[in-house]
Order: structure tokens, then sequence, then C-alpha cells
């Protein structure tokens, strides 16, 4: 006998029935593609043979030439990650920084620029990014590789939130003041007093800069070059299941890395004064890349 | 708390009373990061939607808007529109209910783990994989349109919709791809707003003698309401604005970004020049309209999140 129920709250038999229905729904197309994976050949009088062969087909050097884009495309997209990583951490993160201790006024500034990036669709946004990498190849010349000075723009939103998330659960400027009373430089107050605080924030931007960029189609299509999810269309053509096999374990990949910031957020170091809770609900509106108004903003 | 730490932040500025000339060395600090968005953000999104206003030779001109009135654009923008819309509006209903009955599950237990990182990965990851996902699942040699073929259906709505070939290689099949990403972006969108429906209202429904139906009707939905169309408007954004999925699944037209792919591929043809910029310039005059009604309603939902 249940106890009497009067908020919202689902009772077990309806929640248990819709997350049941939901799981099913949404793990069909994954375990279809796992089986697609397994399939050898075309079914013979309606039955289909299964084995690993497409799996070890990846690693037959017979087929090097077939895979060779693929594995120049993840090779592109790590290096390109890598890239956009640092921009955010050499760019983003340090404005903010400085944004919060010196320039408290040009936050909401800050958090509009962020945010442009969701409304302006990236299919528009590319219309203009081609003749811009037209200066750009004349600089750096026609590399995969300066295509993070654009998906830094996309990643904004995304690297944004979790640090700005940060930054409001943490007093900042209390901080460095109480470190610069005791003697410190401002060096040692950002590397030994901010950074260390803000490094949850830190971690969630930069995995899910990862995320964004391992994932980035439209932006290396419309500028014709190599990469990870330009590949795997490309091998579609050629052999479809070993594209289905990078998409599959892409999206493991993925979704591991999610529940690693989400745990990140809730299990590791616990600070002090539990502030916890505020965080965690920030930092996920941040991996939806959700306009949700400032935490700061409320304030009057 | 952040009450607290915002009210310290002008009296700490004032009163710490620099010169001006550190001040402005302090200023230098922000040109880094303003030099990279101006040059990569603020250039090309100006480029994107002025280039609608030009010639190819640099002349400014409005002819380039004749485009718009080109049955073909006009049906494929109407296209985006309508799978965005219905998505969006069919993604927040059954978003929703998922929302619905997570309520009551732990904020950190496994279960919210589990389906939060699930949603983001279909959410905002997916794209090319997505469309291969269910290429694999009802394409032509789909697991479930196999299976309806070995039970006997031949022709059947995955492999012959309406006797126009595989379901998904068409604008009604992308709808349903769309979904598996708009139902995770509804989840991720509006837990928050569910999940701050306070349990002493229940108790007030309770002790004023209401029942469970007049909870749901008197108070949950009305609340609920800004966030849920606010979530909409956002699904509907976001559909509007992808070109991943569809740019896998359907390869030349029927949606108003597969044609600034077209155009911007064929730009040489004469008196097509920049017609991608009016196409863009179209998605981004769209696009500020639904942020607009995003914004005021998403305040309005605020109000009691409190």
């Amino acid at each position: 006998m249940s106890a009497p129920r009067f908020g919202a709250e689902p009772s077990k038999t309806t929640r248990n029935i819709i997350l049941i229905i939901t799981a099913i729904v949404f793990l069909t197309p994954i375990l279809a593609m796992i089986q697609y994976t397994l399939r050898i050949g075309q079914p013979v009088k309606g039955v289909q043979t299964y084995g690993l062969q497409h799996y070890l087909d990846v690693f037959n050097p017979a087929n090097e030439s077939t895979y060779d884009p693929l594995f120049q495309g993840v090779q592109n997209s790590i290096v390109i990650a890598v890239f956009t990583v640092l921009i955010v951490l050499v760019l983003l993160l340090p404005t903010m920084i400085l944004i919060e201790l010196k320039f408290p006024q040009l936050r909401k500034i800050l958090e509009f620029i962020c945010l442009i990036p969701i409304t302006i669709p990236t299919v528009v946004l590319v219309v203009g990014f081609i003749p811009a990498y037209q200066v750009v190849a004349q600089i750096f010349g026609s590399t995969p590789y300066t295509l993070a000075f654009a998906i830094g723009v996309i990643v904004l939103p995304y690297a944004f939130r979790p640090i700005a998330a940060n930054l409001a659960a943490i007093d900042v400027t209390i901080m460095s003041e109480a470190a610069r009373s005791l003697g410190a430089s401002w060096a040692s107050v950002l590397w030994r007093v901010i950074l260390p605080n803000l490094r949850r924030g830190i971690l969630s931007s930069v995995l899910l800069t990862v995320a964004v960029v391992l994932g980035e189609y439209t932006i290396a299509s419309f500028l014709s070059q190599t990469t990870f999810q330009t590949a795997l269309l490309l091998i579609q053509q050629t052999d479809p299941y070993v594209g289905v096999i990078f998409a599959v374990f892409a999206l493991l990949f993925v979704f591991v890395l999610l529940v690693v910031i989400s745990r990140a957020g809730t299990i590791r170091g616990p600070r002090p004064g539990g502030r916890r809770q505020g965080r965690l609900a920030t930092s996920k509106a941040a991996v939806a890349g959700v306009p949700t108004s400032s935490r700061k903003g409320t304030v009057s | 708390m952040t009450a607290t730490a915002a009210a310290t932040v002008p009296q700490t500025t004032r009163g710490a009373g620099k010169t001006s000339r550190r001040r402005s060395a302090v200023w230098l600090g922000l040109t880094p990061f303003a030099i990279y968005v101006i040059l990569f953000l603020a250039i090309p999104a100006g480029l994107a939607v002025g280039s609608g206003f030009f010639t190819s030779t640099g002349a400014l001109t409005l002819a380039n808007f004749s485009v718009l009135a080109d049955p073909g654009i006009q049906k494929d923008f109407l296209n985006t529109i309508v799978v965005s819309a219905v998505t969006a509006i069919i993604g927040a209903i059954l978003g929703a209910l998922i929302c619905f009955a997570l309520l009551g599950t732990k904020p950190d237990g496994m279960i919210r783990t589990v389906i939060d990182s699930a949603s983001s990965v279909l959410a905002q990851f997916g794209g090319v994989m997505l469309a291969f996902a269910f290429i694999a699942t009802i394409g032509a040699e789909g697991l479930i349109t196999q299976w309806l073929v070995s039970a006997g259906l031949v022709n059947n709505v995955f492999n012959s919709f309406a006797h126009n070939g595989v379901l998904i290689y068409q604008v009604v099949g992308l709808g349903v791809v769309y979904l598996y990403f708009q139902v995770p972006l509804m989840v991720i969108v509006f837990m928050p707003a569910i999940s701050g429906l306070k349990a002493t209202w229940g108790e007030a429904n309770a002790t004023l003698g209401g029942t469970r139906v007049t909870y749901w009707t008197k108070i949950a939905m009305p609340i609920l309401a800004p966030a849920f169309f606010a979530s909409v408007i956002l699904l509907f954004a976001n559909a509007f604005s992808s070109y991943a999925t569809a740019a896998a699944l359907i390869s030349q037209g029927g949606l108003i970004s597969l044609d600034i792919k077209t155009a911007l591929v064929s730009e040489t043809v004469i008196g097509k020049a920049n017609t991608a910029g009016v196409e863009a310039l179209a998605m981004v005059v769209v696009m500020v309209i639904v942020m607009v009604a995003y914004s005021a309603l998403e305040r309005r939902a605020s109000r009691w999140r409190r």
C-alpha cells in the first residue's frame, strides 16, 4: 500500500511503464545499428548470418586505402578538438575570470555574445565562414586544423555555461582579495586560488567542447575539410558497415564522457558549504546549451 | 548565496581605487577574446546575412530577394517550418511525459544520470550518426523493415511510403528521425521546470479538498504552461537550424538548410548570385522572431522558479 500522493509525482507503475517504453523506443535504433554491423552478406532464404567480419575489416591492412579517409578524419577531429579546447582555455576562460573580477557590469554582454551561436544556425554562419576562410587559408594555409577557429565559435555556448555556473557558485572576488591581502601575487591568486576552484566547471567545458567538435559536421562539410563526421558520411557510400561501427562507438564514447561530467559534478570532492545543488542544475542546462537567464542576472 | 556574491562586487571595484592607467591596462586583457569574436563571429555573421544585399560584383541590390518568390524555395521553407513545428510539438509532449515519469527520482541517482547523459548525446551530438541509426532501423534494409518484410508485409510503411520509396529519405521520415533528438532535448530543457513544482502546492491542494485532477488542471499545468511553450519554441529552433541529419539522409532539396548548400555549390549560376545569403537571412529572421518569443516566455516561466 503506497502512501497517499498529493503532488505531481507519478505512481511507481506509471513511472515504470513510461520509462520502459522510452528505453525500448530509444534503444531500438542503437541495437539495430549493432545488429547491422554484425550482419554478413545478404540474408539467404530469410536467414541472416552474423559475425565479427566487419569489425575485423577495420583492422585489415588490405582495406587501408578504403578506410584511410576515416582514420584521417578521426585524427583531424582530435587535433581540431585540442585547438578548440585551447581557444576555450586561452581566450574564453581568462576573459570570463577577468570580467568576473574587474568588469562585472560586462557579464551580461559576455553571456549574450556566447549565446549568439545558438540563435544563428550553423548553416547560416558557414555562409559567412566561406569568405572568411579564404583569408584564413592565405594566412595559415588550407589545413583542417584552422576549422578550430570556426568551431570555437559554435562551442561558445557549451563552453561558457559550466564555467559561468561555477563562477556563480564561488565568490572569486572575495577569494582573490583574501589571497591578495595575504600577500599573494596575481599570478598565484590565479593559479593557486581561482583555477583550482573552477576545475569542475573547466572540466565540464572541456569535455563538452570535445563532444561538440567530434560531432561537428556542418562547418567541415561546407568548408570541404575531412573530419570525423564528413568522413563517416563518405565511408557510408563505400562501406556502410564500417560507418555504422564508428558511429556506434562514437555515440557510446560521448555518452560515457557525459556520464563522467555529471558524476564529476556530484561525487568528486564535495566542497564544504555544499553548493552542489545549484551547480548541478546549471551544468545540466549547459549540456543542453540552453539560454536560460543567468543565475546572477536574477539579482537586481 | 548569489545575492551576497553579486552585492559585494560593486563595492570592491569602487574600493579598489585603481588609477585610470592601471584600469586601461586591465581593459587590454579583454582584447584577445574581443578580436576573436569580431573575426570569427561578428564578421562571418555579418557576411552571411549581408551578402544577400549585394550582387556578385559588390553593388548593393535587392534583386537577390526574388529567389524568395521561387516556388521551390518557398516549398522548402514551408517544409522546414512544418517539420520543425510538428516535431517540436510531438517531441515536447513525449518529452514532458518522460519528465513527468522522472519526478521523484533522485536528481543524482543512476536513472537521472543515465537519462541526462543519453539525452545530451542524442540532442547535441547525433547529427550524421542518428541518420545512420535510422538507416539501420527503418531504412530499406533496416532491422524493423526486414522484420515486417519477413512477416509478409513486403511493401510496408517504411520501405514504400506514399508510393515514393523508403520513408527516411523523404521529409516525413526526416521528422521521425528528428524526434529522436527532439524528445531528448525536451527532457533536458523541461526537467528543471517540472522539478520546480513544489510539494507544498500539492499539499495545499489536498488540504483545500482538491484531487489530483484539480492539482494538474488548476495548479501544475498553468504554472508549467509558459515553460512548456518556451520549450516547444526551443525545439522548433533546434529542428529549424539543424543540418547534419538532413544532409546525411536527403541529398538534395526539401529543406531550406539543404538549399543553402545547393546555392553555395552552384554560386556561379548567373542570376543566382548570393542566393545563399538571402536564404540565410530568411533563416535568421525566423530564428530571431522565435528567440524573442522564447525569451519572453522564459521570463514568464522563471517567475515560479525562485
